[in-house]
């Protein structure tokens, strides 16, 4: 009883825990800024099963790009409105209605397809180091989607300077 | 030598058949017992990480006052102990038995866990660096990046500490120390492209392994990328002459203004295990980790880290503190060009002059 796969299972229900809860944070808080730290903690623990799964690069990548540059611009914006500290504001606004609505849509949609989809568990082993190939794919296979999301992401940070400039 | 240089090896390969005769005495599968010895190890190394790097911080602490005390012309600490050697564990005690003061209006819980996120990550970066020959705590893949991502946490821990006191202060100087992690952290991850880029690989243990033939900081490239990481590095753990984020003499002691006793302390010893990383990173990354001739290869290591150390409490204590346009200015348009050349230079050298 007591195997490896064993400490996997209890491994990932913690880790989903954490998920959970920081998510739940990240919505029904009222203070904006433990809000924020809520969907940090949610990020961690998707960062967590990530490693579980071995996938250690996503999961390294999903920790400086989710929690060093997302959470922290998050932050950073937080800090910089006003009334920062005696804010206890309500989480609800006019659009609730509707946001849950397109939630519900969503949650509904993607269990759907979970539900349905024949997952392929024997044939999604893991080969070797996987890093270098994928630097090799991006860079062949994938070039023309890398670099249509390059052009993408310059054009974001254009238009971000002249909003900026005004 | 050859015993000196094993040590440490042996000793974890003893504690590990240990273990191993110990819980697989219980008559339990063999999957269960690996799966328990290695997690119990993995306890024993991270405890064994944990308890070095706080003797490390308690003799950097020492040793900042001294060379401070020899660049200014003083004795330095000298009552406590031989050459005042104990003065770090003085100054330990009184911090354990300061009186921890909340303000009235600050964040609780937020103020509590901030100088645990700030200290949590800089201990989680030792888990990859290469002490010596075998003794990664755990060699990743992905090393390199395991390093930037931690040290990026971080600077949430000084976000909380700026918002949980309540106290403009302390927000200003967690802004300050956010806006500039943010920016120095670009050319500090530009900079270490060259290295990837020269080792093929990302595992600190590889890049040490291909720096037996000559230490990367002996390349030009190299020696321009070593350069750009220490300064970045510096700046980001704000270190004078980068430390805007707690200038005493603009906004008192920036984020850590509403700590005391040893949530201070806490934050105290994140900012020199940060010190201590950077420094141990740039060892790895071009002064060779641990490859050296004669003494033993945990020595070695040891000491090019401390020889970082040194020249960076020579720069705090020579260098006055910048202006918060002069930082940013450096960063963007000093630091961030030069490691871009830098990488384009050492893949078309390495295209041109590839020799495997």
């Amino acid at each position: 009883m007591l195997t490896s796969q064993f400490l996997t299972y209890v491994a990932f229900f913690v880790l989903a825990a954490i998920t959970l809860i920081g998510g739940f944070m990240a919505v029904t808080l009222r203070n904006i800024f433990r809000a924020a730290l809520g969907l940090v903690l949610s990020f961690m623990g998707v960062a967590g099963i990530y490693f579980l799964l071995e996938a250690e690069f996503v999961a390294i990548v999903q920790i400086i790009i989710y929690i060093g540059a997302i959470a922290v611009l998050i932050l950073f914006a937080i800090m910089l409105t006003r009334g920062l500290m005696s804010s206890a504001t309500t989480s609800l606004n006019g659009q609730w209605m509707g946001a849950a609505f397109i939630g519900v849509l969503m949650f509904a949609i993607l269990f759907f397809v979970v539900i349905t989809t024949q997952w392929p568990l024997a044939a999604a082993q893991t080969v070797g180091d996987l890093i270098p190939k994928l630097g090799a794919e991006l860079v062949t296979t994938y070039l023309l989607p890398f670099e249509a999301v390059s052009l993408l992401l310059l054009a974001a940070l254009v238009g971000a300077i002249v909003i900026a400039r005004e | 030598m050859d015993i000196l240089n094993k040590l440490f090896t042996n000793i974890y390969d003893a504690i590990n058949a240990f273990l191993n005769g110990l819980i697989g005495g219980f008559g339990l599968t063999a999957d269960a017992v690996s799966a328990i010895v290695a997690a119990v190890m993995g306890l024993l190394v991270g405890t064994a990480v944990l308890l070095f790097g706080v003797g490390v911080v308690l003799t950097l602490i020492w040793l900042e006052r001294k060379v401070a005390a020899r660049v200014q012309d003083r004795v330095g600490p000298n009552r406590v102990g031989p050459f005042g050697l104990i003065q770090p564990v003085a100054d330990t005690v009184k911090m354990f038995i300061k009186e921890d003061i909340v303000p009235t209006n600050a964040d609780g819980l937020v103020h509590l866990l901030a100088p645990v996120i700030a200290l949590a990550p800089a201990v989680l970066a030792f888990v990859v660096v290469p002490f010596g020959q075998g003794m990664a705590p755990a060699d990743l893949n992905i090393g390199v990046l395991w390093i930037i991502s931690v040290s990026s946490i971080g600077t949430i821990g000084l976000f909380m500490a700026g918002y949980g006191s309540n106290n403009k202060f302390a927000l200003l100087g967690g802004m300050r120390a956010v806006a500039q992690a943010i920016s120095y952290e670009v050319p500090q991850v530009l900079t270490i492209v060259p290295i990837i880029l020269l080792a093929g690989s990302m595992s600190l243990v590889t890049i040490v392994q291909k720096q037996s033939a000559i230490w990367y900081v002996f390349l030009p490239v190299g020696l321009i990328a070593f350069v750009v990481y220490y300064i970045s590095a510096l700046a980001e753990v704000n270190r004078t002459p980068f430390d805007l984020p707690e200038g005493e003499s603009e906004i008192v002691a920036g984020h850590h203004t509403e700590y005391s006793g040893m949530k201070f302390g806490l934050f105290y010893l994140a900012e020199y295990f940060n010190f201590f990383i950077v420094c141990t990173v740039a060892t790895t990354l071009f002064l060779g980790g641990w490859q050296g001739p004669f003494l033993p290869s945990w020595l070695w290591f040891i000491l090019k880290t401390y020889g970082l150390i040194i020249l960076g409490m020579w720069i705090r204590m020579t260098i006055p503190r910048f202006r918060v346009d002069q930082l940013m200015k450096f960063a963007w348009q000093v630091l961030v060009p030069i490691s871009l050349v830098n990488i384009i230079l050492t893949a078309l050298l390495l295209v041109f002059f590839k020799t495997g």
